[in-house]
């Protein structure tokens, strides 16, 4: 750069020769220079100013860009993201306690037709008809050349089945792909799971929908795709109960009797391994309900949970636990037990007229089934109490299982409660209940007193539950139990190394018209095993059952349904893993010692 | 100086261009790539399911039934019996390798099970209570 001097020699020189002072010269010129720098400075300032300006103009415009962009569009999967399961498995599958499938889901094809793009309707007709026998070749017809533009043919196709159509080569036909429910083992726990059926359809899908037992009550839950298709454990085991379901069937068919239910359930957890009722159906091709006469006949009843009957004998235990937590009497106080017994316009008498009394113990009137004996302990601890007892074990309100079944079948009460009903509730009769009831008080005795409520899904930890009995009248109603099997009339259902404890109940069928019938009745046989510590509780159930082999034919659940029961349990506890053991003789028994 | 400097800020504009233009067509492969990987990972689900199904269907209690059944002659399946649990001393021990030569020592000491050297004829506690165990069990298994 040239720097021009402060005091330009030939301008002082002239300055001076005009008589100016020349200093004026030298601050005129600083002061140029000066303004110079400073408009040097300020543009380069300004140069930065608008620099930044420019900068941070950016940067707002890329990060309001930026979140107007977000804001704007539409949230989407980023693409190359691994996504899990797909949409694929629209239905849950639904498993046994070990993770065996008990339904899931195959994908098939149906077929429709349009018939505009038909080229031979009498042919496809023809073929349709004769590859499909349920199908009329007329009708087809008529509705394929009505005018319409679209015909459903077929829900589902087998893969054969689907060449088949291919073959016949029509371009009007056409297939759409289907999610079939298929239940893989056939009659197996058929009421438990009960079927599906196609909701809404479209041509490239539809929506599979549960239509009774565990597939109708969880169909929100097995349908949620939050759940990503993960299966749904069941409490039941395959093979108990393929086993219950093959010993029952042999059972029933030797006892003659016309249905049969069989529920076996953890005590602690209330899980219910294996709950069958005979007969029963193919959930692939479930049948259709009856549309007239008595339900119960339909194979579809499900006779655990739907079946209310009046239990019988079953229900004494819960007066002789009752009056034992209460502390009315001991297992050994003796009690009136003179037969018969007249109550107002009422007769109480003991199975085939037999007189136990004039006192038996409570133990003994559990052992020997005296209905005389309980009607006596129920009296002195009064319908209040007796119905707070029973509300307590669940008896007054629909089962809580998992099955749409369930909340329909509430138990039969009577409305007034009169003493006759305090007397004939203690021995199973005025009020009725289903054997998943039963199921659920037995728990209650044999987990040392604690109410449950079965479930028919898989729970790790025992139940949460109230306190309904002291464990120590669960003990001493679980020994009465067991000395109903030892000495009493279960005596058929003692399984060596199980020891099995439990009640047998017989109780006439009532006549659609009133009264009861002589020769039609209903045996249960409520046990719990092994008695030393109790696992599982076990409800056998036989409808109108005879035995035979005898000179005259014989209904009374000892010789019904405890052998069939004693059988299940034979065959059962080994797949539970329970190992037979000897049973601890009692402690303070005495020896009988014969010199 | 300059000139280098805006030489090479262009080649270096060039490259990253380059680059950008590979890294856009190797994504781009790339998602295809994962399209038809999860649609073949969809179809073999589905094969899987399928799979998963007829495996339930073969197993079926029923026919396992009927099978074992059926060919009862070669395999000789009952159902679980509760007889069928033993206990764990049921279960004899494994026979000790000899740690002498049998012969040199034959007639004058044995090696009982314990491992302990012990005279030959008299009969130790250990056998003893050996079967008194094998007793029992007898009389709980019948």
């Amino acid at each position: 750069m040239i720097r021009t001097p402060l005091r330009p020699l030939a301008r002082i020189l002239s300055a001076r020769a005009r008589g100016e002072n020349p200093d004026s010269i030298e601050r005129e010129n600083i002061r140029l220079r000066q303004e110079k720098t400073r408009d040097r400075a300020r543009a380069r300032a300004e140069g930065r100013l608008l620099l930044l300006g420019i900068a941070f103009a950016m940067a707002f415009t890329v990060i309001g860009g930026r979140m107007g962009l977000l804001a704007a569009t539409e949230p989407s999967e980023p693409r190359s993201a691994n996504s899990g399961a797909q949409i694929l498995t629209g239905r849950a599958d639904l498993t046994d306690r070990n993770g065996r499938i008990l339904a899931t889901n195959l994908l098939t094809h149906s077929l429709y037709a349009q018939p505009k793009d038909m080229v031979d309707p009498t042919r496809v007709a023809t073929e349709l008809a004769r590859l499909f026998p349920d199908m009329d070749a007329k009708l087809l017809l008529a509705r394929f050349t009505d005018g319409r533009s679209f015909v459903w043919v077929r829900k589902t196709l087998s893969p054969e089945q689907m060449q088949a159509v291919h073959d016949i080569g029509d371009p009007g036909l056409l297939f759409g792909p289907r999610e079939m429910r298929l239940y893989p083992n056939g009659r197996l726990a058929a009421h438990v799971l009960g079927g599906a059926s196609f909701g809404a359809e479209g041509v490239h899908s539809a929506e599979v929908i549960g239509t009774a037992g565990i597939e109708k009550y969880l169909d929100t839950q097995l349908r949620d795709p939050a759940l990503e298709g993960k299966p749904v454990a069941l409490s039941l085991d395959m093979t108990v109960q393929a086993t219950t379901q093959e010993v029952l069937a042999a059972g029933m068919k030797m006892m003659n009797a016309k249905g049969a239910t069989a529920i076996l359930m953890d005590v602690h957890t209330g899980e219910i391994l294996s709950l069958v009722s005979l007969p029963d159906f193919d959930p692939n091709d479930r049948p259709q309900a009856l549309l007239k006469g008595d339900p119960a006949d339909s194979p579809l009843f499900n006779r655990a949970v739907q079946g209310v009957y009046e239990l019988g004998s079953t229900f004494k235990i819960f007066a002789a636990a009752q009056t034992v937590d209460l502390g009315l009497l001991e297992p050994s106080s003796m009690v009136d037990a003179d037969a018969p017994m007249v109550w107002g316009k009422h007769k109480i008498k003991e199975f085939e007229n037999h007189n136990y009394g004039p006192l038996l113990s409570v133990r003994d009137v559990i052992v020997k089934s005296s209905n005389v004996g309980v009607a006596n302990i129920a009296l002195q601890i009064g319908a209040v109490r007796q119905q707070a007892f029973l509300k307590s074990l669940g008896f007054f309100g629909p089962t809580p299982v998992e099955l749409v079944e369930a909340a329909g079948a509430k138990p039969l009460i009577p409305k007034r409660w009169a003493e006759i009903v305090t007397i004939t509730t203690s021995y199973g009769h005025g009020m009725s209940a289903s054997p998943m009831h039963l199921a659920a008080a037995y728990a209650a005795i044999a987990n040392g007193g604690t109410a449950v409520k079965p479930t028919l899904l898989r729970v790790e930890k025992p139940q949460n539950a109230p306190a309904v009995m002291s464990p120590e009248t669960s003990l001493a109603a679980i020994d009465m139990l067991r000395g109903v099997v030892t000495e009493g009339t279960a005596s058929l259902g003692d399984v060596e190394g199980y020891q099995v404890a439990g009640k047998t109940g017989t109780a006439d069928k009532p006549k659609a018209t009133g009264g009861y019938y002589h020769d039609k009745v209903i045996n249960t046989f409520a046990s719990l095993f092994p008695a030393s510590d109790p696992h599982y509780v076990l409800i056998v159930t036989l409808d109108e059952p005879v035995e035979t082999t005898g000179p005259i034919p014989r209904r009374t659940a000892g010789w019904t349904a405890v052998p069939v029961a004693a059988e299940i349990i034979r065959r059962v506890a080994p797949l539970l893993g329970l190992r037979p053991v000897i049973e601890p003789a009692a402690t303070d028994a005495v020896t009988l010692v014969h010199n | 100086m300059r000139p280098i400097l805006y030489a090479l800020s262009f080649l270096a504009v060039i490259g990253l261009a380059f680059w950008a233009y590979r890294e856009n067509y190797a994504t781009q492969k790339s998602l295809r790539q994962v399209e038809a990987l999860q649609t073949e990972i969809g179809t073999l689900r589905e094969a899987l399911a399928v799979q998963r199904a007829e495996w339930a269907y073969l197993n079926r209690p029923d026919r396992l039934r009927e099978l074992s059944t059926i060919n009862f002659d070669r395999l000789g399946l009952f159902p679980l019996e509760p007889t069928q649990f033993g206990q764990i001393d049921q279960v004899s021990y494994p026979v000790p390798p000899a740690m002498f030569p049998q012969d040199s020592l034959d007639g004058i000491l044995t090696i009982d099970l314990s491992g302990t050297l012990a005279d030959p004829d008299a009969p130790t506690d250990d056998s003893a209570k050996a079967n008194e165990i094998v007793d029992s069990h007898e009389k709980q298994v019948p």
